[in-house]
């Protein structure tokens, strides 16, 4: 065990899920985030709006660190989750993805069986012995699309190609897959995207249930969906915070007259 | 003002009107012409194939009337067509000829294809990626008279001397050499295939924690794998129907082979090498011909469902 790892021990769990420190981010030559410093709370709902470009998907595939596939981009900053820094050399990639899952704009599962996209990351993490569900495949299954809601509706054909599902059963399958391995954040880029109004009532229901159990960031694009389904609110500007507050505050005196110009649609 | 604006555009429009209206027809006659010519390029592919088949047919046919006895032709291995008084035809020996090499030839060829298009799709980037590419197609143009030479100039010695054997042109050379010819455009299949897989499915495997090599093994290679067997089996199609390189390779022996190490005759080849000595129309000739309808269903059978499969009409 590091130093590091001890004092993290040490330490009462912290507030903050995600504490992100100086954080810088180029593709290639362009800078795309500029010194965000975010604390996003433990077990709540933090949603983050901004206009088209501004880095929102950015900062949460920073989370993840996803962002290293693409193999141009350049990180300098920190980023802390659950009290350890994802960016120190010493952090194991595998694991960062372990604790922080990642639910995308289009609902990816993989052209899997839908069973088989619930264990497919248990599988990937059971064998490092890491935090995982300990049930039965078939528990876990089970649990596993019953907490997002899906269990009634495809316990009969759990065999069947995940990619035949409707997109809201897709995304509602893709946040399902995710909570074998215990996740603490769930990253979510803009979920509700490709769905229609009752999918997105859907997911947004699915996601106060998930609350406090686990940390959630949300990107959107719907200021609706903002104010109701979220407690705290982050609001981005060309790479760099602008504003964070408590929802209902931000939503009715933003502190900027930017974040006042977009709430109220004046651009964006 | 605004009445004489619309009145002024409506007089244009009107002249306007007349001027393009000429032009559309000169227009409209450039467009048949284009669609009759490429109609016409279009199914002279069709034409000129049923028009080989036919002729193949119609200088074979006679033989499969006349003369085939389908027991003797297909079970038996001894293939005399230039005895005077009795010649004999059958094809057992060159049939296993041909499959004992392009057997041989697609044990070679899967795995290093195989290898080289999940290496140049899923891992390597940038220049690596598109010299590889460049290569694959550089070797895919080799013409294969040279590999033929290949194989009798320098794997025949090799042969020799490694297994202490007498004869170096035999199934194991002529199997490696039309290995290495084929695995270029299986390759190349192959990774059109693995890059048809949707980015989104990587992307959302890595995002879980799985390492590259899972989500290649546990995500692409499953979903490409319609596109794969397509690639495997267009390289079968390219084995049997290979002829040079074969000729110059197996030996150019009659023979049921035993081992890797025997000299044998592939189908192809036969035709290659004893058509020219044939009269025309005579029995041997035909026969050859017989010779060449099966290798023509064959190869559209295998290149048909390589292309069923690869299409994905096929599902499983
Ligand atoms: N892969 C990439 N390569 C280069 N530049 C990129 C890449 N992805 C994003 N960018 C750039 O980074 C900036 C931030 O993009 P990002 O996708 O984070 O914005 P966003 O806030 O999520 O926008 P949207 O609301 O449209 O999803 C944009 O200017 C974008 O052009
Ligand atoms: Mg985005």
């Amino acid at each position: 065990m590091t130093v590091a790892q001890a004092a993290a021990l040490l330490q009462p769990a912290p507030d903050y899920a995600i504490d992100t420190k100086k954080l810088n981010l180029w593709y290639g030559t362009f800078q795309a985030l500029y010194d965000v410093d975010l604390r996003i709370r433990q077990g709540m709902i933090t949603s983050m709006i901004g206009p088209s470009g501004c880095g929102k998907s950015t900062y949460l595939r920073s989370v993840n660190r996803i962002n290293e596939r693409l193999g141009y981009v350049r990180i300098e900053g920190r980023i802390d989750v659950m009290g350890q820094n994802i960016y120190d050399p010493g952090v194991e990639l595998i694991q960062v993805r372990k604790q922080v899952g990642m639910v995308f704009q289009r609902p990816n599962p993989l052209p899997i069986s839908i069973r088989d996209n619930i264990l497919f990351s248990h599988r990937l993490h059971a064998k490092g012995g890491g935090d995982v569900h300990p049930g039965t495949p078939d528990e876990i299954v089970e649990e596993s699309l019953r907490t997002v809601l899906l269990w009634d509706k495809v316990k009969d054909r759990l065999k069947r190609k995940a990619t035949e599902l409707s997109l809201e059963e897709q995304q509602k399958l893709c946040i399902a897959r995710l909570l074998p391995v215990k996740p603490k954040v769930l990253l979510m880029d803009e979920p509700c995207s490709a769905l229609d109004p009752k999918g997105t009532e859907a997911v947004e229901e699915l996601l106060w249930e998930l609350r406090g159990q686990y940390t959630i960031l949300i990107v959107t694009h719907n200021m609706a969906q903002a104010r109701r389904a979220s407690e705290e609110c982050v609001f981005m500007l060309m790479g760099k915070v602008v504003e964070h507050a408590l929802t209902a505050e931000m939503f009715v005196t933003p502190i900027h007259r930017e974040t006042a110009d977009y709430i109220e649609g004046r651009y964006g | 003002m605004a009445i004489s604006t619309t009145a002024s555009r409506a007089t244009i429009a009107a002249v306007g009107g007349a001027d393009s209206f000429d032009r559309r027809n000169a227009d409209w006659y450039v467009d048949k012409a284009v669609q009759v010519l490429v109609f016409v390029c279009g199914i002279s592919a069709i034409i000129f194939v049923l028009g080989i088949f036919v002729f193949v047919t119609k200088e074979g046919i006679g033989f499969v009337f006349q003369h085939l006895d389908f027991k003797e032709f297909f079970l038996t291995p001894y293939w005399f067509p230039s005895d005077a008084d009795d010649p004999e035809y059958g094809i057992l020996a060159l049939m296993a000829g041909t499959a004992s090499v392009t057997g041989l030839a697609m044990l070679v060829a899967i795995p290093f294809s195989l290898g080289a298009a999940i290496y140049i799709a899923e891992f390597a980037t940038g220049k690596t990626r598109e010299a590889l590419k460049v290569l694959v197609e550089l070797l895919a143009a080799i013409p294969s008279v040279v590999w033929g030479f290949i194989g009798l100039v320098i794997m025949n010695p090799l042969i020799i001397k490694w297994f202490d054997v007498p004869v170096g042109l035999c199934v194991l050379n002529a199997g490696i050499i039309l290995g290495l010819m084929a695995a270029p455009i299986m390759t190349s299949i192959a990774e059109d295939a693995l890059k048809a897989v949707p980015d989104r499915y990587r992307e959302a495997a890595e995002a879980m924690g799985a390492t590259r090599w899972q989500v290649t093994y546990k995500v692409v290679l499953p979903a490409a794998k319609n596109g794969l067997l397509g690639g495997v089996l267009l390289g079968v199609g390219r084995g049997f129907g290979e002829t040079m390189a074969v000729l110059m390779a197996t030996g150019h022996a009659v023979n049921i082979p035993d081992s890797i190490f025997d000299s044998v005759r592939a189908l192809t080849a036969t035709i290659a090498a004893e058509l020219g000595e044939t009269v025309v129309g005579g029995e041997h000739y035909q026969v050859l011909f017989t010779i060449g309808i099966l290798l023509f269903l064959v190869t559209f059978i295998v290149n048909l469902s390589a292309d069923l499969i690869v299409r994905g009409i096929r599902k499983g």
